[in-house]
């Protein structure tokens, strides 16, 4: 793996070394001192050329865990037309000395044409787009996994695993990087959306139904995935109203009764309370949207740790199902390691 | 060896096979004066003429793109009218007609004047397609009469469609008594809304917003209607899509006055080719689907596509490199039309349902590929252009005595690999990179001059 541009660069064994690599994260996430020295000496910059507050905590977080430095950029989609082009922006960045690249973008694609004309920079998609957000899809599986089979190592639990994504999948980056992903490891995957608000084609996709009719297919769902509906698509052209979308697919309080006992949610967020989601069920044990958020840090840290740290792993390993090569020992902290980062605050797009 | 006779030639095209729209024999062509005036078995040539080697390849009409953006004025850095015609030169073409949006766009006789006048030095012919509305924008009627009187036979929006079908038919009346052509860029901008790509199998997947079939087809039903409504000659460009050749068709069969065009990258990409994001695949209308591609293929043979025309739309290298939902529409074509037709319509037609070729041996579905692609290429669209000798033009007439000597002479046989660097465009924005292709251009005579001689440019 070279970049993380999409679910598709990953193949089961890679996922299942993320997922491995990231649960000893989420250990190392509980220790008093969080931080571990992987990562010394090495540069991530964030550049994010789409707001998004909660990613790029995440990421920056996961970068300071593993102790490496962490360039920060973020440019409104309106400084490109300022002058600069996206490919003099990029390679300057690249020119100032990194080693990763984490980037969104409102377009879809951008990272896979960043990669492109980098040379040896290492590019992780933090969403572009309609198209792709991987380390959500990641985050998604981890949290999955860590529900379905507590402390377990392999995939065998998401074989024949029931996920219904339900809402706006059109146009929806979170919904096609966790359908390539829960479609690789086995699980079932439905989709349950208005015609309007699901892709023009979904010719090719590895999944099992296609609906529009939620209360048919909770009684047999194990997982529910709820998209966000933006704003904008309820103002009559995607859907009439948001009021007419909670309708139909919101998961209300009855339609949530409809799921097995075991059943859970999840929600990338942020969430619209009243919308996708009822208020009350929000705040059920089986809605899982917090621990997505603390996930996302372990996740991230795995990502720029299998991307990064490759060459000077603390084990040789293999971190294939089943193996501990990824044992918290080895990526804690060494004594005296005093962990330094340096940050250089954003290029803001005032 | 017959003697050439009066005053010395200036140029004999030595050694090749001529095609025309007459057919095919084997004759040396002497030029004097920019006029051909004999064709022989071997023409033995005096001191001081030109003599260009044809030996292997064909003699031919030029070429004659009915949908070139020479980009000049308004964006010099992507194209010029000097680059541009260079580019067509090389790619066999003498004749291109110039589409209006430039900026400021052709929408008046002086600006369409300032263009023929800085193109009379050009290195081949530059016809001007006037805009059909003011400033392109669709709601009032642009002075055709005073473009006409220029000389302007095609009138088109090009970039965009007249979206307005009240303002569309106005245009096809007033056309109509001008004696006019309308041409018009089919897709209805409400349907495209801020779609990049074609909507369907490829779109839903990358996550790009879709430009769907329907949005061109409408647009084409829309304008056939008119068409019958008003009685004028329509011109329908770069048509993509199944059920646009399906319409034209149609309205063939009850004799309507229509023309089409498609373009090489439809009868050669599918939509698939985004799935790179690759702004050089970004053109509208769209790459689209398989099925849509060899209904495109289908159209040529069977003679509901009149033209293949390039819709050559240079853009700057670093216009280019911006996000796929940023970066403008286009692909440079004219270096690589022929070769693409060649190469590609040969494997289309092999076996294509309408094609006619079945049964034949090599050589007679040789003869017959190449001369439904110069039919496609040059004598067919100089008639939509109105530069045939037909109507006082000098391009796609058959190679005889007192025909002004546009010609292009080509090697079907020549192999070679499309090397972005090499172009004569400004702009490298093909995406037929590296593709390996049959059939190069060896010379094109322009008014009796040789523009380009052993495929260089002569200036």
């Amino acid at each position: 793996m070279r970049h993380l541009l999409g679910m598709g660069d990953l193949d089961a064994d890679e996922l299942v070394e993320v997922l491995d690599v990231a649960d000893a994260f989420v250990e190392v996430g509980q220790r008093a001192n969080p931080k571990v020295p992987a990562l010394r000496g090495r540069t991530v910059a964030t550049v994010f050329f789409e707001s998004s507050t909660r990613t790029r905590v995440s990421f920056e977080t996961a970068a300071k865990r593993l102790s490496a430095d962490v360039l920060s950029f973020s440019a409104g989609t309106s400084s490109l037309n300022k002058g600069e082009s996206l490919r003099d922006t990029i390679e300057t960045i690249e020119s100032m000395g990194i080693d990763a690249l984490v980037i969104r973008h409102a377009a879809a694609g951008v990272p896979v044409q960043v990669a492109r004309w980098l040379s040896s920079t290492c590019v992780v998609n933090a969403g572009d787009g309609a198209h792709e957000h991987p380390t959500q899809a990641l985050i998604d599986l981890l949290t999955i996994r860590q529900v379905r089979d507590p402390g377990g190592k392999g995939v065998g639990c998401f074989a024949g695993l029931a996920v219904t994504i339900v809402g706006d999948i059109r146009h929806s980056r979170v919904a096609r990087s966790q359908v390539c992903g829960l479609a690789r490891l086995g699980a079932r995957v439905t989709l349950v959306a208005p015609a309007t608000l699901l892709p023009p084609s979904l010719e090719g996709w590895p999944v099992e139904a296609i609906g529009h009719d939620l209360d048919a297919v909770l009684p047999t769902t194990d997982v529910v995935s709820l998209l966000r509906v933006q704003e904008e698509r309820g103002s009559g052209t995607y859907v009439p109203s948001l009021r007419e979308y909670a309708h139909g697919y919101g998961l209300t309080a009855a339609r949530a009764a409809l799921l097995p006992p075991d059943a859970v949610v999840l929600h990338p967020g942020p969430v619209i309370r009243g919308v996708e989601v009822a208020p009350e069920v929000l705040d059920l044990p089986a809605v899982l949207v917090r621990r997505q958020v603390s996930n996302g840090v372990a996740v991230r840290m795995a990502v720029l740790f299998l991307l990064l740290g490759s060459g000077d792993r603390p084990s040789s390993g293999s971190r294939g199902a089943g193996g501990d090569g990824a044992s918290a020992g080895g990526l804690g902290p060494g004594p005296g390691e005093a962990a330094r980062t340096v940050e250089v605050s954003a290029v803001d797009d005032a | 060896m017959p003697e050439v006779r009066g005053p010395a030639p200036r140029m004999v095209i030595r050694g090749g096979m001529v095609v025309d729209a007459t057919g095919w024999r084997r004759a040396d062509v002497v030029v004097v004066d920019g006029v051909v005036v004999s064709l022989d078995d071997a023409v033995a040539p005096p001191p001081g003429s030109t003599v260009l080697d044809a030996g292997g390849c064909l003699v031919a009409p030029g070429l004659v793109d009915l949908h070139t953006h020479l980009r000049d004025p308004g964006d010099e850095q992507a194209e010029t009218i000097e680059s541009g015609t260079r580019a067509a030169a090389l790619g066999g073409y003498t004749a291109v007609v110039a589409m209006p949006n430039t900026d400021p766009p052709l929408d008046s006789a002086p600006a369409v004047r300032a263009v023929l006048d800085r193109a009379a030095t050009a290195l081949v012919q530059v016809a001007v397609a006037g805009a059909i509305t003011v400033g392109r924008a669709g709601a009032r009627l642009a002075p055709m009469a005073e473009m006409a009187a220029l000389g302007v036979r095609l009138f088109t929006d090009d970039g965009t469609g007249v979206q307005s079908p009240a303002v569309m038919r106005r245009a096809m009346e007033y056309g109509r008594g001008l004696g006019v052509t309308l041409a018009q860029h089919c897709e209805d901008a409400d349907l495209v809304g801020d779609g990049v790509m074609h909507e369907g199998v490829w779109s839903s997947r990358l996550g790009l917003a879709g430009r769907p079939a329907a949005a061109e087809e409408v647009m084409v039903a829309r304008d056939l209607a008119l068409a019958g409504l008003t009685g004028v000659r329509l011109h329908l460009l770069h048509l993509s899509t199944a059920g646009s050749v399906a319409l034209v068709a149609a309205a063939k069969s009850r004799g309507a006055a229509v023309t089409a065009e498609s373009t090489p990258h439809h009868f050669t990409l599918t939509d698939a080719e985004v799935a790179t994001f690759d702004p050089v695949f970004k053109v509208n209308p769209p790459l689209r689907g398989r099925s849509d591609v060899d209904a495109v293929v289908r159209g040529l043979a069977d003679g509901t596509i009149d033209a293949i025309a390039t819709d050559h739309a240079p853009h700057r290298a670093d216009r280019k490199e911006l996000p796929f939902d940023e970066a403008p529409a286009g692909m440079v074509g004219l270096e690589t039309a022929f070769a693409l037709a060649l190469t590609e319509l040969d494997a289309g037609w092999a076996t294509g349902e309408g094609s006619g070729r079945a049964g034949r041996t090599p050589e007679e579905r040789e003869r017959d590929l190449i001369s439904r692609i110069l039919a496609l290429m040059s004598w067919q669209p100089a008639v939509i252009a109105g530069l045939d000798p037909d109507h006082g033009g000098g391009h796609g007439g058959p190679i005889a005595p007192g025909a002004q000597a546009n010609l292009c002479v080509v090697d079907p046989g020549a192999r070679w690999t499309v090397d972005r660097a090499a172009l004569a465009s400004r702009s490298g924005n093909t995406p037929f990179a590296g593709r390996a292709l049959r059939g190069r251009v060896r010379h094109t005579i322009v008014r009796g001059e040789p523009v380009v001689r052993d495929g260089e440019a002569t200036r």
